[in-house]
C-alpha cells in the first residue's frame, strides 16, 4: 500500500492537511474532543524543526499563536466548546490586527462543560459571532476525510490570502471518526504563502494599506520594518487612532474583505439537486447521513437533493437562494436548534418552506430521525 | 580624565509637563518652573553636570549637553 | 545611538499624565538598550493594556499591543518562533498580575528567555484609579472607598516561587539603580522580572495623600532599601530594592531545540 493511504481519525487527518499546508506552529491546550490534534503535532512537528507550544489555557494558545504568525510562520490552535470560548477576544484581535492564523472547534455538546464526548453543531454561531463588535468572520466544516483534509488545506490559504483567522468547525464525529485518507501529493493542492512586503529597507512601509487588490503584504517581525500592531482601531501604520474618518474606513475594510469575496470563499457540494423538487441543506457528520437519506429516497424514485455547505460563514446565501429556489420545501439538517435554519431563511425567497430536521441530545442524527422529519413535513401538505 | 563641563541644559518645552521632578530632586537648585508652569535653567552656573533631572525626567524632555574640559585646546 | 533614536518622536509629548512614572521607566529602560548598543531590529516589545502598555507605541522597536494581561503568551509565540529575537514586556500591575497572573506565573515556570517588566503602580490607572492586586490592604482607590480589604501580592517572591530565573525590584526614584537591572536583565539567559515601583500622583497619590510626583519619588526613597540592609533589620517594613535571584537553569528555546533533536534521530 502506498504511503500516502492512510486510515485515521478525522483529528489526524486535520494534522496532516496542517502539514500539507506547511504550518509549522501549534500551540494548544488538552480538550476533548480535539485533544488528539494536539498530541499528534507533539509527535510530528519537532520531526520538521517545527514547533508545538502547550500553553497554560487556550487564550494563551491562541495569542501564542498569533504572536508566532507575526514572525512569519503558519500557525495553529486546535480546541473545543469551552475553550472556544476562552479564545473569543483573542480572536477579535487576529480579525482586527489582520493575522493570518487557523482555528479547529472539534465541536462538542454545550453550553458551558455540557456533553465533552459527544457530538453538537452547536458552536456555527459562537464562530460567528463569539467575539464582540461588529466583524467578518470565515467558518469551514466537512463531512468526511478527504474534504476535512482539503477544507483545512483552504483554511490555510484564505488565511494568508485575506490576513484573518479562519474557524475549522469540525465535530466529535468526524474527528473522531476513522476512514481513509488519501494524502494529496505535494502540489496537487495548491497553496498560498505569505505575502511579504516588496518594500526595501528605509522606504516607508505601511503594514495596513491594502494594495489595489485589497491584500496587505506583511513583513515579518525580526525584519526590517518596525511597526506597530495593536487591537485598537489604528491608521495605516499600525498606530492607535479614533479619527472616525479611519475607524469607519477600518472597520468597512475588515468586513468588506471577507464579504465581498463570499463567492471565492463559498465551498459547497451538490448531491441531485439539478432535478431536486425537495431539498435537504446539511454540513458536518449530519449531512452524511442527511446524503444516506438522499440516496435511498433517490433509489425509490424520489427527488430528494442535498447541498452540503462547507463554508458556514460568510454565508453563501446566493447559492443557498439559488439551490432553494422553485422547491417545494427545504429542510435544514443540523445538530442544533436551528441556527444554520436561520441563516438560510434569511437568504432564500421562501422563509415559510425552510423546515429543520435536528437532533440536540449528543447523538449523530440519523437516516431515520431525518426520513421521519420529511414525513412530517410532508404531512403539512409541503 | 576631563570632566564634563556644563554646555546648555536642553528642555524640549512641549515635552515638558511641569511635573517638578526635575527641580525637587536637583542638588544644587539649579531649575525652576517658568510661569508656563515649564521646567527651565534659573541658575546653569551651578549645576554640577549630575544629569538627574535628565535620567529622571518622566517626559524625556531634558538633554544636559556638555563639552570636555580642555577639548577646545587640543 | 542616542535615546532618541529608540524613540518615536512624533508621538511626544507622550500621553501619560504629568509626573507618571511610567515615563520614567520608558527613560531608564532606553538607557538600558542603549549601553547594550542594541539594533532596533532585533528588539520586540510586547505590551497589554493599561497606562503601562501604551510604553511600547513610543519606542521604535517591532512592538505588539496586545489584550489585557495576555502579553507574555503573545511574547512567547513570538520568542519560540524567532529565538534569536530580544523580548521586551513591559506590564501594569493589574495586567500582569491580575487578568495576566496566570500568564505570569507560567512564563517564570518556563524559563523563556524574556523579560518582564511590570511598571508597578498598585492601581488601574486608565479605567480612573481603581485597586489592583498590588494596591495592598487598607489603601483607597475608586473601587474601594471604605478602603481595601484585598492583600496584595509581593511580586518578588511570586516570581521567585514561580521560577523566574532572574528577579529584581526598584523604584523610579532610582533610576540609576533601574537601568542597571534593566540591563541585567535583558542579557539574562532565562526569564527576567523587573518590578519597578512607578507613581501614579493622579490616582494612587492622590486617593492616598501621598501627594504629587515628587512627594511620591520621596516616599519610595523612604520606604525602600537595599536588599539585607541594616536599615532592613530595624524596620521590617521596609520595601527590599536589589537582584533577589539570579541564576543559570536551561532555558525554554534551547530546550526545545533539544526536543527537536530528540525527534529528528528518532526518525531515522
Amino acid at each position: 500500500m502506498s504511503d500516502n493511504v492512510k486510515f485515521l481519525q478525522g483529528n489526524e487527518a486535520c494534522v496532516e492537511a496542517a502539514l500539507y499546508s506547511g504550518m509549522d506552529f501549534f500551540a494548544g491546550y488538552p480538550i476533548t474532543p480535539s485533544t488528539e490534534i494536539a498530541e499528534q503535532m507533539a509527535i510530528r512537528l519537532p520531526r520538521i524543526g517545527g514547533t508545538y507550544l502547550q500553553m497554560e489555557d487556550e487564550i494563551a494558545s491562541l495569542c501564542a499563536i498569533i504572536g508566532a504568525s507575526l514572525t512569519g510562520h503558519k500557525v495553529m490552535t486546535a480546541t473545543s466548546g469551552p475553550g472556544f470560548s476562552l479564545m473569543q477576544e483573542a480572536l477579535g484581535y487576529a480579525v482586527m490586527a489582520e493575522i493570518p492564523c487557523v482555528i479547529v472547534n472539534v465541536q462538542r455538546g454545550g453550553p458551558s462543560t455540557g456533553n465533552p464526548t459527544h457530538v453538537s453543531q452547536g458552536d456555527v454561531n459562537q464562530a460567528r459571532w463569539g467575539t464582540h463588535g461588529d466583524h467578518a468572520i470565515v467558518a469551514l466544516t466537512a463531512s468526511n476525510h478527504e474534504d476535512l483534509f482539503r477544507v483545512t488545506v483552504e483554511g490555510f490559504n484564505i488565511a494568508e490570502t485575506y490576513r484573518t483567522p479562519v474557524i475549522l468547525l469540525f465535530d466529535e464525529v468526524v474527528g473522531h471518526m476513522r476512514e481513509k485518507l488519501v494524502i494529496p501529493n505535494p502540489g496537487e493542492i495548491p497553496l498560498v504563502e505569505r505575502l511579504k512586503t516588496s518594500v526595501k529597507e528605509g522606504i516607508d512601509y505601511h503594514p495596513y494599506l491594502p494594495r489595489e487588490d485589497g491584500r496587505l503584504p506583511m513583513s515579518d517581525f525580526g525584519a526590517v520594518h518596525r511597526y506597530n500592531v495593536t487591537g485598537l482601531f489604528h491608521d495605516m501604520w499600525g498606530f492607535p487612532t479614533d479619527n472616525p474618518k479611519i475607524v469607519h474606513g477600518l472597520l468597512r475594510h475588515l468586513v468588506d474583505k471577507i464579504d465581498n469575496n463570499a463567492h471565492k470563499i463559498a465551498m459547497y457540494k451538490d448531491f441531485y439537486v439539478d432535478d431536486a423538487d425537495r431539498l435537504l441543506i446539511s454540513y458536518g457528520s449530519a449531512a452524511r447521513s442527511a446524503l444516506h437519506v438522499v440516496e435511498n429516497r433517490r433509489s425509490r424514485g424520489e427527488r430528494l437533493g442535498l447541498l452540503e455547505l462547507q463554508t458556514l460563514w460568510p454565508f453563501p446565501a446566493q447559492i443557498v437562494r439559488e439551490r432553494a429556489r422553485g422547491m417545494q420545501s427545504v429542510t435544514v439538517v443540523e445538530m442544533n436548534k436551528g441556527q444554520v435554519l436561520e441563516a438560510v431563511k434569511s437568504a432564500v425567497d421562501k422563509p415559510d418552506r425552510v423546515f429543520l430536521a435536528n437532533r440536540t441530545d449528543g447523538v449523530l442524527i440519523t437516516p431515520t430521525d431525518i426520513r421521519n422529519f420529511l414525513r412530517v413535513i410532508k404531512g403539512k401538505g409541503i | 580624565m576631563a570632566k564634563p563641563k556644563l554646555k546648555a541644559h536642553r528642555i524640549a518645552r512641549d515635552w515638558c509637563k511641569g511635573c517638578g521632578i526635575c527641580i525637587e530632586f536637583c542638588p544644587k537648585k539649579v531649575l525652576e518652573l517658568d510661569t508656563e508652569a515649564k521646567a527651565v535653567a534659573a541658575r546653569p552656573e551651578d549645576c554640577i553636570v549630575c544629569k538627574l533631572c535628565e535620567l529622571r525626567c518622566p517626559d524625556l524632555a531634558i538633554e544636559i549637553e556638555t563639552e570636555r574640559e580642555g577639548a577646545n585646546h587640543e | 545611538m542616542a535615546i532618541k533614536d529608540y524613540i518615536r518622536e512624533r508621538f511626544f509629548p507622550h500621553m501619560w499624565c504629568p509626573g507618571c512614572g511610567h515615563g520614567m521607566v520608558l527613560n531608564g529602560l532606553l538607557r538600558a538598550i542603549e549601553t547594550l548598543g542594541m539594533s532596533k531590529n532585533e528588539i520586540v516589545m510586547v505590551s497589554g493594556i493599561g497606562c503601562s502598555s501604551r510604553i511600547s507605541g513610543y519606542v521604535d522597536f517591532h512592538t505588539l499591543h496586545t489584550i489585557h494581561g495576555r502579553a507574555l503568551a503573545f511574547a512567547t509565540g513570538v520568542k519560540m518562533s524567532r529565538p534569536e529575537l530580544n523580548l521586551i514586556v513591559p506590564m501594569g500591575d493589574g495586567d500582569a498580575l491580575s487578568i495576566g497572573g496566570n500568564h505570569f506565573i507560567h512564563a517564570c515556570r518556563r524559563n523563556i528567555a524574556m523579560t518582564a517588566i511590570v511598571m508597578n503602580n498598585r492601581i488601574y490607572g486608565m479605567t480612573g484609579g481603581q485597586f489592583s492586586p498590588l494596591t495592598g490592604y487598607g489603601a483607597m482607590a475608586t473601587t474601594a472607598p471604605y478602603r481595601n480589604i484585598d492583600h496584595g501580592f509581593d511580586i518578588v517572591q511570586l516570581a521567585m516561587a514561580a521560577g523566574a530565573t532572574y528577579v529584581a525590584r526598584t523604584t523610579t526614584y532610582h533610576v540609576k539603580q533601574m537601568t542597571e537591572i534593566l540591563r541585567d536583565a535583558i542579557i539574562h539567559e532565562g526569564f527576567s522580572v523587573v518590578e519597578i515601583m512607578s507613581q501614579c500622583p493622579t490616582y494612587f497619590g492622590r486617593k492616598n495623600k501621598i501627594g504629587d510626583a515628587p512627594e511620591m519619588l520621596e516616599w519610595f526613597k523612604n520606604t525602600t532599601t537595599p536588599i539585607g540592609s541594616k536599615a532592613k533589620q530595624e524596620d521590617p517594613s521596609l520595601i527590599e530594592r536589589g537582584v533577589f535571584v539570579q541564576k543559570e537553569l536551561p532555558e525554554y528555546c534551547s530546550e526545545y531545540a533539544k526536543v527537536v533533536e530528540r525527534a529528528m534521530k528518532g526518525r531515522s
